[in-house]
């Protein structure tokens, strides 16, 4: 059966907390922490993208499976901040791997679901026989406008999951999606920061979405909430993923293990499958996970795996995203991360 | 200015470390050459450089060349890798005051300068604490 046979995550060291950006913008640092469970979020060191950290995400993904990097037959980045306007992110990082030239690539988008995105299509690619690995990455360093109250969750981070046939650490039993147009964030041509529709981002947004592929893939395969051991929703803010399990009947303790965005902040692309990153780093055999992502626009992948015995063998040869999150940090101020970010320039 | 096509042709070396090594002698050529240097044999098989080693030596740059301007100040330094390999490159995500002589540091993949406003963004690899 078809399923991940590697993955691995990047998280940047640089953090910033949430009382740093509220003190410049004259905001109530204790209301955001209450009300969006924000504590503080990852940023990129400047010479870091969507391109550099999917390498070193996808890196560790292989050193999980040790397979030859040529084998990998298809390599997509989904992201919502792609380097260049035009001029792939998967040529650098399938360059980068050692998969050229024989490799089918290309860059995915759709906001924050980006990531899951390239996950349905290398494993129906690999389902169907076409390749026999494929390489997904959801990587993104998202910004929100000054001030906005994007700023306090717009995050970078990057996982990546090869997925085969043969040597596979976890099963997948199903997919799902679900997608309407739905204008509730957005980003026009020319423009460095996207626009949203506030309120409107939740009740008709992510809600509905993720209700409705929460529900389309346990119907699909006769599954209820309890049957599983662990569940990733995607993670815009701390509360959302917890309100959304709540209305589907997961618990709190089936939604921890994957919920990392109070530490974190919002990695969109990279969200929900870092998620679940970091429950393959616990998981054992026979557990059962769903991930459920969205991307605003709008839609929700999902998928269910269940972890196969090998993945005791695979889960020690690459650092666990965990420890990603929480050693080695580096606290920026204001200062420092509006120069990282490019949101001030220096003179020329 | 590194015009694309010389950027394209680094790429084994800058993205994944490509080596060569003498087959008589063992020793080895980052970039590749095609007749050692230690005992001009010309058969060689093809290596990759370790990805982690430790800090020989570094500078501070403060004055850099026009790319990196907007970098500086910057720690460059000779990095002796696991397999032996002297190797020279960027260190960053360390503070000044951590790098010391004998740090261990590995390898990572980070964009090293875009060409201006509008040119190539070149990649290639830069070292960080381990
Ligand atoms: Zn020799």
């Amino acid at each position: 059966m078809e399923g991940i046979v590697g993955y691995g995550a990047y998280i940047p060291r640089n953090r910033i907390k949430v009382e740093e950006i509220a003190k410049v913008w004259g905001a109530d640092a204790p209301s955001y922490k209450r009300g969006l469970m924000l504590e503080e979020k990852s940023v990129p060191s400047p010479d870091q993208d969507t391109i550099t950290m999917s390498v070193e995400a996808a890196k560790n993904a292989l050193m999980r499976c040790l397979i030859n990097p040529k084998e990998i037959g298809a390599v997509y980045i989904g992201s919502e901040s792609h380097p260049y306007a035009v001029k792939p992110s998967g040529t650098v990082l399938a360059e980068a791997l050692g998969a050229t030239p024989e490799v089918h690539t290309a860059d995915l988008e759709f906001a924050c679901k980006a990531g899951t995105e390239g996950m349905y299509v290398v494993l129906n690619l690999v389902k169907s026989g076409d390749i026999k690995y494929g390489l997904a990455v959801g990587a993104d360093t998202s910004q929100g406008a000054p001030g906005d109250a994007l700023e306090y969750s717009a995050a970078a981070g990057a996982a990546a999951f090869i997925f085969g046939r043969e040597n596979v650490i976890a099963t997948t039993l199903e997919t799902y999606s679900y997608t309407t147009d739905t204008p509730d964030f957005w980003r026009r041509e020319y423009q460095y920061y996207p626009q949203h529709g506030g309120r409107f981002t939740g009740d008709p947004a992510y809600f509905k979405h993720v209700v409705g592929a929460a529900k389309g893939i346990m119907d699909k395969v006769g599954m209820k909430p309890s049957d599983f051991d662990y569940v990733t929703f995607h993670q815009p803010n701390g509360k959302f993923p917890f309100r959304v399990g709540k209305m589907l009947g997961f618990e709190k303790k089936q939604i921890e293990t994957g919920w990392l965005v109070n530490k974190l902040g919002n990695t969109y692309s990279g969200s929900s499958p870092l998620g679940l990153t970091a429950i393959l780093d616990v998981a054992k055999p026979g557990d059962k996970v769903l991930i459920v992502s969205y991307g605003s626009g709008a839609g929700s992948d999902a998928f269910i795996f269940e972890v196969t015995e090998r993945m005791d063998k695979a889960r020690d040869l690459a650092p666990k995203t965990r420890e990603l999150l929480d050693n080695n940090k580096c606290y920026l101020e204001y200062g420092e991360y509006a120069k990282y970010r490019q949101k001030i320039k220096k003179a020329t | 200015m590194t015009t694309p096509s010389r950027y394209w042709r680094e790429i084994p070396q800058r993205y994944r470390l490509e080596a060569n090594k003498c087959k008589k002698c063992g020793f080895v050529f980052f970039p590749p050459r095609l007749i050692c240097s230690q005992c001009q044999n010309r058969k060689f098989e093809e290596t990759k450089l370790a990805e982690k080693g430790k800090v020989l030596t570094f500078t501070i740059i403060r004055v850099p060349p026009q790319q990196f301007v907007d970098q500086a100040p910057y720690a460059v330094g000779i990095v002796e890798l696991d397999d032996g390999v002297k190797l020279t490159g960027q260190i960053v995500d360390c503070d000044f005051e951590d790098l010391k002589i004998g740090k261990r540091v590995k390898i990572e993949f980070r964009k090293i300068f875009a060409e201006g406003e509008a040119g190539i963004l070149c990649y290639g690899y830069k070292f960080v604490p381990e």
